[in-house]
């Protein structure tokens, strides 16, 4: 899957890091870092990460079927 | 009354063109939706390229998150070579015409050149934009360096001077000015981040500039600086900014050049005389557009925030109809940076603020928010590792608050206003 935070929006509640051990980390005292492709393994961690995120800034999808194109309509 | 559109192309398929094209569908927007992208790859993100991509952390896979039901259609590595805003039409560098109802213009920066074609040319010389870049930088990082050279005193050169030091490669940050970052963050700011950078070893130089490079087989061996020091490396990164992507525009009659793609509040492209070009629209680092926090100066703002939030309002305003309906684009600029283990935020433009306030934490705890003034008024402010209180100066910057915000206040008895 396909994750992004948005980094203007996160305070370093670090609930992520919790919810989702492996998959955010913090850096100092609140840089955070995190994998922004996930195995789908791992869909449900990261859906609690975003659900514990006080700020809602976690955002994730999973994988595009086509990873090249998609034809609309 | 302008009708629905049924067509819309949004060129530029990176951060700003891709939450267009989510707002268009949250927006009810059930047309046919082409997103044209000059580069091989779906949508990614760039800020972790100068960070944990280039130090190996986590994947290198930074594509953005696509909603399912996007319904897009994606044409990558097909760069938009003109525009015909007679005939609603883009034309693509294959010969393929896109024609359109509404247009949305995002396609951003490139990274600008080292000046020098034949030192840009060596092996060894980068500059860091793309993921491409990153992926080739990254790789040239873990084949042990004897020393990264890095040119510009802007965030990028910072943060990967941060990466190099991560994984222990010794590095030497030239910077042009006299103060780093002084740009975005003032003097006091941007001396105290260049602090932080000596102590984690980075060799910092100011007002230092390169004279020349020299090479060996194609590859680059060492800098000569203005000063005449010679120093020996094979890797060096050149992070002096961008060039707005607006050559495609040439001809098309709308007003662009280096400073942007004019727009105006509603984020409506204009023509080089100045009236509305019907349908088409701009958003991120490409558009050029009047703050109303600034007095309605153009700016164009090179920030993840601002392209995420003016792609929303151009996507809106696309489906608007006629203009009585449309928003103003008046997103409060902001960023992060993250960097020897801080984090840097800021919120509002600091450019002419004559005064400083620190309002939480100190310098000397390098924990603090400060807050910007211009002219009596909050215009911005910054936090260093203080995430947490920086949003409440949100409404002092966008009202123009008395600056400083809380001077003599009860429980904040000690602020000092000095020079920014």
């Amino acid at each position: 899957m396909k994750v992004v935070v948005d980094l203007n929006r996160c305070q370093a509640y670090a609930q992520c890091i919790y919810a989702a051990p492996g998959h955010f980390a913090l850096h100092g005292r609140e840089a955070l870092v995190y994998d922004p492709s996930p195995d789908e393994t791992a869909r449900g961690a990261i859906e609690r990460a975003i659900h514990a995120c006080p700020v809602r800034a976690i955002t994730a999808y999973p994988d595009a079927a086509d990873a090249t194109a998609g034809e609309a309509r | 009354m302008t009708t629905p559109p049924e067509r819309i192309v949004v060129v530029g398929a990176s951060l700003a063109g891709l939450a267009a094209a989510h707002a268009l569908r949250e927006r009810g927007f059930a047309g046919r939706l082409t997103l044209v992208g000059a580069e091989p790859h779906r949508p990614y993100d760039r800020p972790p390229l100068s960070k944990q991509v280039l130090r190996g952390l986590y994947s290198a896979d930074t594509t953005l998150p696509c909603h399912p039901e996007l319904r897009a259609e994606f044409r990558f590595g097909q760069p938009a070579t003109r525009l015909d805003l007679a005939g609603r039409v883009v034309e693509c560098e294959d010969g393929s015409r896109l024609p359109y109802d509404r247009l949305l213009i995002a396609t951003g920066t490139r990274a600008r050149p080292w000046p020098n074609p034949a030192e840009a040319a060596l092996a060894g010389v980068f500059t860091l934009r793309d993921r491409d870049d990153a992926e080739r930088l990254g790789a040239h990082l873990r084949t042990k360096l004897q020393r990264v050279v890095l040119v510009g005193g802007g965030f990028i050169g910072f943060e990967v001077a941060s990466t190099c030091r991560d994984l222990d490669i010794p590095v030497t940050l030239l910077v042009r000015d006299a103060v780093p970052l002084a740009a975005a963050l003032g003097p006091r700011l941007g001396g105290l981040i260049g602090e932080v950078a000596r102590e984690k070893g980075v060799d910092l130089r100011l007002e230092s500039e390169i004279e020349r490079m020299e090479g060996a087989g194609g590859r680059l061996t060492a800098v000569i600086l203005k000063d005449g020091e010679r120093i020996e490396t094979d890797c060096l990164v050149a992070a002096i900014g961008t060039l707005r992507n607006v050559e495609w525009l040439d001809g098309s009659g709308l007003e662009a050049d280096a400073g942007g793609l004019r727009c105006d509040a509603f984020c409506r492209a204009l023509r080089a005389d100045g009236r509305v070009a019907e349908g088409v629209f701009a958003a991120g680092d490409v558009a050029r557009w009047p703050n109303p926090h600034d007095d309605d100066a153009l700016v164009a703002v090179e920030h993840w925030g601002n392209a995420r939030a003016q792609a929303e309002t151009a996507a809106a305003n696309m489906l608007a109809g006629d203009a009585s309906a449309m928003r103003r684009h008046d997103h409060l600029p902001d960023f992060w940076s993250q960097q020897f283990g801080l984090t840097i935020k800021l919120v509002g433009l600091t450019e002419g603020a004559d005064a400083l306030a620190v309002v939480h934490g100190s310098f000397k705890e390098r924990r603090l928010v400060a807050a910007f003034g211009k002219g009596g008024r909050t215009v911005a402010a910054a936090a260093i590792d203080s995430a947490r209180w920086l949003p409440a100066y949100k409404a002092a910057i966008r009202e123009r608050a008395p600056f400083p915000p809380i001077e003599n206040a009860v429980d904040q008895p000690r602020i000092r206003v000095q020079e920014p």
